[in-house]
């Protein structure tokens, strides 16, 4: 008995599968998207290969000074020999283990909250990044307690300073910028007027005056002889300056609650404080993460206006080695590795605020 | 809430307080800090530049160094605030800084109007013109429609619009922050000409790439007495600053150098044994201690030392002495008398 | 339970618990510490400035600078007084806002919209700008472009030379500059009469398309009314234009209109780092207009280029304008980074050069912050009257 064997089944057209059909699919599938693709094709392959050749294939990445660069290439030399300014800025060689300390305590608390370990522990760490690590890193690197040395600010520099300043200035502002945003939406009249004229002051005025107002004209303001430490001042300023931004994404987050949950809250018996902070605040500030995100890294990119007022931070390290005569021209090294350094932050921590976006999505929104 | 009230009104109330009492002079406030807050360049070969370690050099630091050597006889204790052209008076005036030193220019607006006083000149400068020699410019009447760079907030910037109006040439002129800055667009050519104190123009050539290739033009259009500069209702301060400079000048003129203080003690020659502190009472009417000009003496050395050692010929700026010289000497250096 | 006859009242609560009497008193309080600080602060200023001998009041104002500026689009010359210099500044300010937010605009909506392509590589190269300018900061930028690009041209004498009329050097673009001979009004006025012509046709067109459904090409018509009307004057007057051309005389060159390469450079810079929140913002506008939107569209058989203008985009303004008001705000306060390069902007001329030769520092930085204070509340203002009128109209 002969059974019916069916054929198999023939492929389907070359231009239906595989690469050919994603090709005419994404790349060739009107006449204007294959003119659109054949150009920027071309204006990327032609920009594309010079530039790979010259910052990497040609490129020189080591060697002890200048003599070691190749003309028409990238000499990565530079950055390598200076890197621990970099790094360090003026802070003393024989103490560099201090702020290494620092960053791998640093480390310590945020490399875990990107890997698949049990949420407790991640927690716990997150929590001695907030509050610990802060405290640590300031006796580790200012030293004078506990027989460590003591090193003034003013040598403290490089990528460090920059760490600092951004550190600080994220875990000073998310608070401040609350209180800010809960005042501006509080039904006491005075409160919200301060808060808005605050807010909106603050918004209003370009960053370097208000750094130039903290460094040189601060102590006309205040009773003689009262001063602060110039870093201080700076990391004031940048902070208040980004809360009053972090206060209008916040109340964003606020105004996005549906009135019900104030009501319910209320109506538990809940006093002001406790409703904002068990019912209103993990809701509202869970739907504007991605706003807090993009605050957060504004003012990772603003700590590089400090060095307008003569702080070295990564970028002041680096353009203040520019100008040396031993160096012939190394400008687009130096600006293309603070670039990059700056460009590995921001962009891990936009990734990693879609990522809690995700993880926090429980899927309640309208 | 209320207690965080309670924090912010007490820590104002504290501030205001402190303020009440801190009614202090500058000489006991750089006592009671033990250092001195001395506003510099933020980098000029020669004058105050940090090297790669922040250690700073030259001869305004040393002018800081001498007060802090006379006020806290530690050369050492000082704080050295890198500022702007653009910052320093702000700074000064709002308390920021004990003491300018950054090759400032006494002016009458300054003294006058800026609220701070000039407490002498430790360096007689002049506005010159560096130029590339390929452009076979021989003097500065040649420089119409020139492109100038400039350091923004300085005299300079107000002689040069003076000399180009003056002999009805037109410039451009292209604004820079800082020194460095200034040599650093001279050497990529974005202006033609690079203006500033002939000092200064000496120092920044050692920065160009091709520091042979540039001249010096011969005119000097203007006077720049540079000198440091302290705040005005302070008659104290403003006394110790003026006298350190003219202890150093002073004892280059007797011949008391850092090598023969020692040997100086047992001078009997009545003025220096003036300014070594062993006849008379200086150093107490001034607020200081009796033997103070031995501890700048030992620590920095005197006038001519401290040129010598910044900018005198043997280093890479090169510069003579010229008017810098002792009146005895021909210059104009002429100091009051300690007595 | 028992009840003894007298009802259950809710009893007063006391004073300290009344959170009405609360709120009063912490207002107070609040206020109270406000008004004592600014007040200590005005008062340690006041008595510093005059223990320290510092002049105060606007009197500098009118005292003669005698500082020369690069860049002026007012007449200015080192005569003129302090007063002068800021309206300068402020000019320059304007100039450069201006331009990176129209230059912003375009590149980022293009961006927006390039993200949202159905070409892969289009796409993706959106994609790559995006991440890339927004994640370096805006100051790096600006150096970049400044010391690394424009720096780098060759001088005014290897100038890159266009058809012998327009130079590109380190020290900028120069470019030929129009003279203006009597006569010249009519290419004004032709101008002027082919923008009001537009727009009324374009009003007339959107009417009619409302009431008839027939479509009326206003752009080409309107582009030729734009661009022939002038040369029709032009015509007319017999070619009342002469051309101040540029050419290398001594230093530099002479004549034509100069833009200068720090105009350049912050210019790039704003524009290329806006411009990539610009996208992302003009990128979540579009998705943010429901599929069903586009669907419904095509169903009634609008072609593709046609649902984008008149479906998608305004649906999308609404959610765009918002975002795009605090960029424009953003770049304004951003161009105050001009300092950095030399720009001779608000903050480098005035709040640089006039308050280091006067010295008065509280006056200027407070002037300087008013202009800003200013800018931004009449931009928001704009934004947000556009704002009342694209809101969607519930019905």
């Amino acid at each position: 008995m002969a059974m019916h064997q069916p054929q198999p089944d023939l492929p389907p057209p070359v231009a239906e599968r595989g690469a050919l059909k994603w090709l005419r699919e994404n790349l060739f599938s009107t006449w204007y998207n294959s003119v659109l693709t054949i150009v920027v094709g071309y204006w990327l392959l032609s920009t594309l290969i010079p530039l790979i050749d010259w910052a990497f294939i040609s490129a020189v990445f080591s060697g002890d000074g200048p003599e070691a660069c190749a003309p028409g290439a990238a000499c990565w030399v530079f950055v390598q020999q200076r890197l621990g300014f970099f790094i360090y800025g003026f802070y003393p060689d024989e103490l560099w283990w201090r702020p290494n300390l620092v960053f791998a305590l640093f480390a310590l608390a945020v490399v875990p909250q990107f890997l698949p370990i049990a949420a407790a522990i991640r927690k716990w760490l997150a929590i001695f990044g907030l509050t610990g690590l802060p405290v640590a890193a300031y006796f580790l690197i200012a030293g004078g307690h506990f027989g460590l040395e003591s090193v003034d600010t003013s040598r403290w520099g490089g990528l460090m300073l920059t760490l600092i300043l951004a550190y600080v200035g994220i875990i000073a502002a998310l608070p401040i910028g609350t209180l800010l945003a809960l005042g501006r939406r509080s039904e006491m009249p005075i409160i919200r007027g301060i808060c808005v004229v605050f807010i909106e002051f603050w918004r209003a005025v370009p960053l370097i005056t208000i750094l130039f107002m903290a460094s040189v004209m601060l102590p006309l303001f205040l009773p003689e002889g009262v001063t602060f430490d110039k870093l201080l001042r700076a990391l004031v300023g940048i902070t208040l300056f980004q809360s009053a931004y972090m206060a209008e994404v916040v109340r964003g987050g606020l105004q996005a609650i549906p009135k019900g949950q104030y009501e319910a809250a209320e109506a538990l018996g809940l006093g002001y404080w406790r409703r904002m902070r068990l019912i209103i605040l993990p809701q509202a500030l869970k739907i504007v993460i991605p706003g807090i995100a993009n605050t957060i890294i504004s003012l990772f990119k603003d700590t590089t206006l400090v060095l307008i007022i003569g702080l070295f931070d990564l970028l002041g390290a680096v353009k203040s080695t520019l100008s040396d005569p031993a160096w012939d021209n190394v400008m687009a090294e130096g600006y293309l590795f603070v670039a990059f350094c700056f460009w590995v932050f921001c962009f891990g921590m936009s990734r990693y605020s879609h990522r809690l976006e995700k993880n926090l999505d429980t899927g309640h929104r309208s | 809430m209320k207690k965080t009230i309670m924090t912010v009104g007490l820590a104002t109330a504290g501030l205001v307080a402190l303020g009440g009492q801190a009614q202090a002079a500058t000489l006991d406030d750089v006592r009671d800090a033990g250092q001195l807050r001395c506003g510099v360049s933020t980098g000029l070969p020669g004058f105050s530049q940090p090297d790669s370690d922040g250690n700073w050099t030259g001869i305004d630091v040393d002018t800081c160094r001498a007060v802090a050597a006379a006020v806290l006889g530690d050369a050492e204790a000082v704080e050295f605030v890198p500022l702007t052209a653009a910052e320093r008076f702000t700074a000064l005036q709002s308390g920021e800084i004990d003491m300018l030193s950054r090759n400032t220019t006494w002016t009458t607006t300054r003294d006058a109007s800026l609220g701070l006083n000039f407490t002498g000149t430790n360096y007689y400068d002049g506005q010159g013109f560096l130029i590339d020699e390929a452009l076979g410019i021989d003097s500065a009447e040649q420089l119409d429609g020139a492109a100038v760079c400039v350091q923004a907030g300085t005299t300079t910037e107000l002689n040069l619009a003076d000399y180009f109006r003056a002999n009805d040439m037109e410039f451009e002129a292209v604004v820079v922050d800082s020194s460095e800055a200034s040599a650093q667009a001279f050497d990529n050519n974005r202006c033609d000409v690079l203006t500033s104190d002939t000092s200064q123009l000496a120092a920044l050539r050692t920065q160009l790439s091709d520091p042979d290739g540039a001249v010096i033009l011969p005119e000097v259009i203007s006077k720049e007495p540079l000198g440091p500069v302290v705040r005005q209702g302070d008659d104290e301060w403003f006394n110790v600053v003026k006298w350190v400079l003219f202890g150093q000048i002073n004892a280059e003129e007797y011949g008391i150098s850092s090598a023969n203080v020692d040997e100086m003690l047992e001078s009997d020659n009545p003025n220096v044994a003036r300014i070594l502190g062993t006849e008379g009472n200086m150093g107490e009417i001034l607020g200081l201690d009796d033997d103070f000009m031995v501890d700048v003496l030992t620590q920095i050395g005197n006038y001519g030392e401290m040129f010598e050692r910044n900018v005198g010929p043997n280093t890479p700026i090169g510069l003579s002495r010229g008017v810098n010289e002792l009146w005895t000497e021909g210059g104009i250096l002429y100091a009051p008398p300690f007595r | 339970m028992e009840s003894d006859g007298t009802p259950l009242r809710p009893g007063r609560p006391k004073p300290w618990n009344d959170p009405r009497v609360r709120a009063v008193v912490f207002q107070i309080i609040a206020a109270l510490t406000v008004a004592w600080v600014g007040w200590t602060l005005f008062q340690n200023t006041i008595s510093n400035m005059e223990s320290r001998g510092i002049s105060t009041g606007f009197g500098f104002l009118n005292s003669t600078a005698g500082f020369g500026i690069i860049m002026s689009l007012i007449e200015y010359d080192e005569t003129m007084t302090y007063g002068r210099t800021f309206l300068v500044g402020l000019a320059n300010t304007v100039l450069v806002s201006g331009l990176g937010i129209l230059l912003a605009t375009v590149v980022g909506f293009v961006m927006g919209v390039a993200r949202l392509s159905s070409n892969w590589l289009v796409r993706k190269v959106a994609l790559a700008y995006i991440e890339i300018f927004r994640n370096i900061p805006l100051l790096l930028q600006i150096f970049f472009w400044y010391f690394a690009v424009l720096g780098t041209l060759p001088g005014p004498r290897q100038a890159v030379n266009v058809g012998d009329v327009a130079f590109l050097s380190n020290r900028g673009i120069v470019l030929p500059k129009p003279i203006f001979e009597p006569g010249a009004w009519l290419i004004g006025a032709g101008l002027a009469a082919g923008l009001v012509v537009t727009f009324f046709m374009a009003r007339w067109a959107r009417r009619r398309q409302a009431a008839t459904g027939e479509i009326f090409p206003v752009l080409p018509i309107g582009t030729v009314l734009i661009l022939g009307l002038p040369l029709l004057g032009y015509l007319i007057q017999g070619g009342p234009v002469s051309w101040d051309i540029p050419a290398l005389g001594g230093f530099n060159f002479r004549g034509g209109i100069t833009a200068i390469p720090e105009l350049g450079a912050l210019l790039l810079a704003l524009t290329l780092y806006t411009a990539s929140f610009i996208a992302e913002i003009v990128r979540s506008g579009i998705e943010s207009v429901s599929k069903g939107q586009t669907e419904a569209a095509l169903a009634l058989g609008l072609p593709p280029r046609r649902v984008l203008r008149l479906i998608i985009i305004p649906q999308a303004m609404r959610v765009i304008i918002p975002p795009l008001t605090s960029q424009y705000l953003n770049l304004t306060k951003n161009s105050s980074l001009a300092v950095a390069i030399g720009y001779p902007d608000l903050v480098n001329v005035f709040m640089g050069t006039t308050l280091n030769q006067t010295g008065q520092a509280v006056e200027i930085v407070a002037m300087t912050m008013a202009v800003y204070l200013s800018i931004s509340l009449f931009i928001s203002l704009l934004m947000n009257l556009y704002n009342r009128a694209v809101a969607l109209k519930e019905r």
